[in-house]
C-alpha cells in the first residue's frame, strides 16, 4: 500500500517543515527557559513577521531571503520593547499575569492583522517558488522544491547560531543564569530585567527568521500563527520546557509525524495525531523526552 | 448566614430590575443589549467558578461553550427532544466533558500554563473532531429548523430569549454565591490560594476541582444551548473557536475573578465598550477582539484585580481620607 515512493517523499517534506517548527520552538523554548512563562502571542508575532516579508517582496520588491537582515532585527526589537514596556510591567511578579498578558497581546496583534489586512490569504511569486530538486538515498527518490530545502538549511543554520549565542557568548551565560536563578544572577550584578528583555527578543528573532524562511512556500492570513502556536508547544514540551537539544529534535519529529498522519489520516486528522501526542505528553510525561524531573 | 440572605437579596433585586426593564422596552436594540450582556455575564461567570474560584485558568472553555451547542442542536434536530428537556442535557453533556478533561489534567497534577495549554488543545481537538464527523453537520454546520412558540423555546423577540437568559444568569449568580458560602467553596478558595496546605488540611484538591471544573462547565454549556437557540445556526468554528473562550476569560477578570458580581460588570462593561466602538467606527472585523485583548491587557497592567476590585480600593481611599 505505503511503498517507498510515496513514504520517503513526505517524510523528506515532514523534515523540511519539521525544521522550520523547530526554529519557532526554540524560540519559545528559550523565552519559557529563561522567564517561565508560556509565551501565548508567539503565533501572532510569527503571523506579523510573515506580514513583514510579504510587504517588503509586494511594496519593496525585496526576496524575502535578502529580507533577513531587516526582519530578523525588527523582530527582535518588538520583542525586546513588549517585554520592557508591557509585559513586565503588568506582570507585577505573578505568573498568571504574564501568561494573561500574552494572550491579550495576540488577540491584539490577530485581530489588528484582521483590521488592517483583511482575512485574505497572501502568497508571493518568486523565480524559484516552483522550482523542484531531486534527491535519491540508494532506492528512494523524491523531487522537493526549492523553498522548502533552503528552508530546512536556514532552521538548521539559525538554530545552530542560536545555541552558540547561548552556550558560548556572554549574553548567553548571562541568561543562563537568569534562567537558574534569578535572585542570585542580580546579586552577581546581571540586569535580570535587560536579560528577561533580550531572551524574549532573541526569541521573536528566531519568529523573523522562520517567517523569511517559510514564505516563499507557505501563505500569511491573519490567522496562520494558530496553526503553528499550538504545533510550537507541542514540541517544546515534547522535547521538554527550555531544552534546545529537545526542541530541535521535536521539531523534526513533529514534521514527520505531521507528514505521515496527513498522508495516511487525511490532512484534517492528521492534525489531531499532533494534539494527541501533545496531551499525552503533557499528562504522562510534563518534564517531556529531554527535559529535567523537577 | 445573614451575609448569605443580603447577597440572595442584592440577586433578587437584579433580578426585578432587569424584569422590569425587559417588560417595559420597546427598542430592539435596547431588549439586544441587554440580551447579549446577560450572555456575556452567563459565559463569564462560568469561566469565574473555575478560574475565579478554583484558580484553575482555562483558555479552551469554548470546549464546553461548543458540546452544549451541539448537544442542544443534536438532540433537537435527531432526537426529537424539546429544547427545554434538551437544555439540562446539554448542560450536562458539558459537565461531562468538564469531567472528562479534569480528571485526565488534574491527576496528573496539570495546573497553571500547562492547564491553559490542554484545555485549549482539547477545544481544538474537538473542534477538527466537528469538522470531521457527519453529525455534527461539518464544515457547513447544523441550522436548527424554525418553530416559533414558548414550547419550542423559540421568541418572536428579544423579550423572551432576555427573560431566558436572566434566569440562567440568576441561577448562574445563585450558585456563585451558594460557592461563596459553603463547605465546598470554602475548600476551592483554599485550594486555590494553597493546594499543599489545603491537603495537608484534610481537602482533597482533585475531587473538589473536579467539582468547579463540572460546575463551570455546565454554565458555560447552558451559554451554548441559548446561543443555539437565539441564532439558530451552528458550526465547528463558531462552536469551538477561540472567541468564546477569549469573552468567557476576559469578561470574569475585567470584572474580577473570583466575585460574585464581577463578571456582570465586566460582560456589562466591555458590551457598552464594544456598541461604543461599534456606533463609532462602524462595523469592522476584528475590532470586537481588538478591544478586548487591549482591556486586557490594560486592566492587567493598572487593575489586576478587576472593576470590583478597583472598586474597592478606590472606595477604601475615600473611607480613608473622609474622618
Amino acid at each position: 500500500m505505503l511503498d517507498l515512493g510515496i513514504l520517503f517523499p513526505s517524510l523528506l517534506n515532514g523534515l523540511t517543515t519539521g525544521a522550520v517548527y523547530a526554529l519557532i520552538a526554540l524560540g519559545l523554548t528559550l523565552i519559557y527557559g529563561v522567564l517561565h512563562i508560556i509565551n501565548f502571542a508567539h503565533g501572532a508575532a510569527l503571523m506579523l513577521a510573515l506580514y513583514g516579508v510579504y510587504f517588503l517582496k509586494e511594496q519593496l520588491g525585496l526576496d524575502p531571503y535578502l529580507a533577513l537582515p531587516l526582519v530578523v532585527p525588527a523582530m527582535f526589537v518588538l520583542g525586546y520593547g513588549l517585554q520592557r514596556v508591557v509585559i513586565n510591567r503588568a506582570s507585577h511578579g505573578r505568573d498568571e499575569n504574564i501568561l494573561l498578558v500574552t494572550l491579550g497581546l495576540s488577540i491584539v496583534m490577530e485581530n489588528l492583522a484582521l483590521l488592517f489586512f483583511k482575512s485574505d490569504t497572501r502568497t508571493i511569486d518568486t523565480a524559484y517558488t516552483l522550482t523542484t530538486i531531486p534527491i535519491n538515498i540508494g532506492v528512494a527518490q523524491a523531487m522537493i522544491s526549492l523553498p522548502k530545502l533552503v528552508a530546512f538549511g536556514g532552521a538548521l543554520v539559525a538554530s545552530a547560531l542560536l545555541i552558540l549565542i547561548v552556550g558560548r557568548t556572554d549574553l548567553g551565560r548571562a541568561i543562563r543564569a537568569v534562567a537558574k536563578e534569578k535572585h542570585g544572577a542580580k546579586l552577581m550584578g546581571i540586569d535580570v530585567d535587560h536579560v528577561y528583555a533580550m531572551s524574549f527578543g532573541i526569541g521573536l528573532a528566531c519568529l523573523g527568521a522562520a517567517a523569511c524562511f517559510l514564505l516563499p512556500a507557505y501563505y500569511v492570513n491573519p490567522q496562520v500563527g494558530n496553526g503553528f502556536v499550538l504545533v510550537a508547544f507541542t514540541i517544546v514540551v515534547l522535547g521538554g520546557m527550555g531544552s534546545f537539544t529537545g526542541a530541535l529534535l521535536g521539531g523534526l519529529l513533529i514534521g514527520m509525524v505531521e507528514s505521515l498522519g496527513g498522508l495516511i489520516l487525511g490532512e484534517s486528522l492528521g492534525q489531531i495525531g499532533i494534539f494527541l501526542i501533545f496531551i499525552a505528553v503533557l499528562l504522562f510525561r510534563p518534564q517531556g523526552l529531554f527535559g529535567a524531573k523537577t | 448566614m445573614t451575609a448569605l440572605r443580603k447577597e440572595m437579596l442584592r440577586i433578587a433585586l437584579f433580578a426585578l430590575v432587569v424584569t422590569v426593564f425587559l417588560s417595559s422596552a420597546s427598542s430592539g436594540v435596547a431588549l439586544n443589549f441587554v440580551m447579549m450582556a446577560l450572555y456575556a455575564a452567563l459565559l463569564a461567570q462560568a469561566w469565574n467558578i473555575l478560574g475565579g474560584y478554583g484558580g484553575q485558568f482555562s483558555f479552551g472553555h469554548a470546549l464546553f461553550f461548543g458540546t452544549g451547542a451541539y448537544m442542544q442542536a443534536i438532540a433537537q434536530m435527531q432526537g426529537g427532544l424539546n429544547p427545554w428537556l434538551a437544555l439540562p442535557l446539554s448542560a450536562m453533556a458539558s459537565a461531562g466533558v468538564g469531567l472528562f478533561v479534569g480528571a485526565l489534567s488534574f491527576r496528573y497534577g496539570l495546573k497553571g500554563s500547562y492547564f491553559a495549554l490542554v484545555t485549549l488543545a482539547f477545544a481544538e481537538v474537538f473542534r477538527i473532531v466537528a469538522l470531521s464527523v457527519p453529525f455534527t453537520g461539518a464544515g457547513v454546520g447544523l441550522m436548527v429548523p424554525l418553530r416559533e412558540g414558548f414550547a419550542n423555546m423559540q421568541f418572536d423577540s428579544r423579550r423572551g430569549y432576555g427573560f431566558l437568559i436572566l434566569a440562567l444568569v440568576v441561577l448562574a449568580l445563585s450558585v456563585t454565591c451558594w460557592l461563596q458560602h459553603s463547605r465546598f467553596g470554602a475548600y476551592l478558595q483554599a485550594v486555590r490560594d494553597n493546594e499543599d496546605a489545603a491537603r495537608a488540611s484534610g481537602v482533597n484538591p482533585f475531587r473538589i476541582k473536579l467539582g468547579a471544573i463540572a460546575l463551570s462547565g455546565a454554565f458555560m454549556g447552558a451559554g451554548g444551548a441559548f446561543y443555539v437557540q437565539v441564532f439558530q445556526y451552528l458550526d465547528p468554528g463558531i462552536a469551538y473557536g477561540a472567541h468564546t473562550s477569549v469573552e468567557a476569560l476576559v469578561g470574569a477578570i475585567v470584572g474580577g475573578m473570583g466575585t460574585l458580581w464581577g463578571p456582570v460588570l465586566g460582560a456589562l462593561a466591555l458590551h457598552t465598550l464594544a456598541d461604543l466602538t461599534r456606533n463609532l467606527f462602524g462595523q469592522l472585523p476584528g475590532i470586537n477582539m481588538v478591544i478586548y485583548g487591549t482591556v486586557l491587557v490594560l486592566m492587567i497592567m493598572f487593575a489586576p484585580r478587576g472593576l470590583s476590585g478597583a472598586g474597592k480600593s478606590l472606595r477604601a481611599l475615600w473611607k480613608g481620607r473622609t474622618p
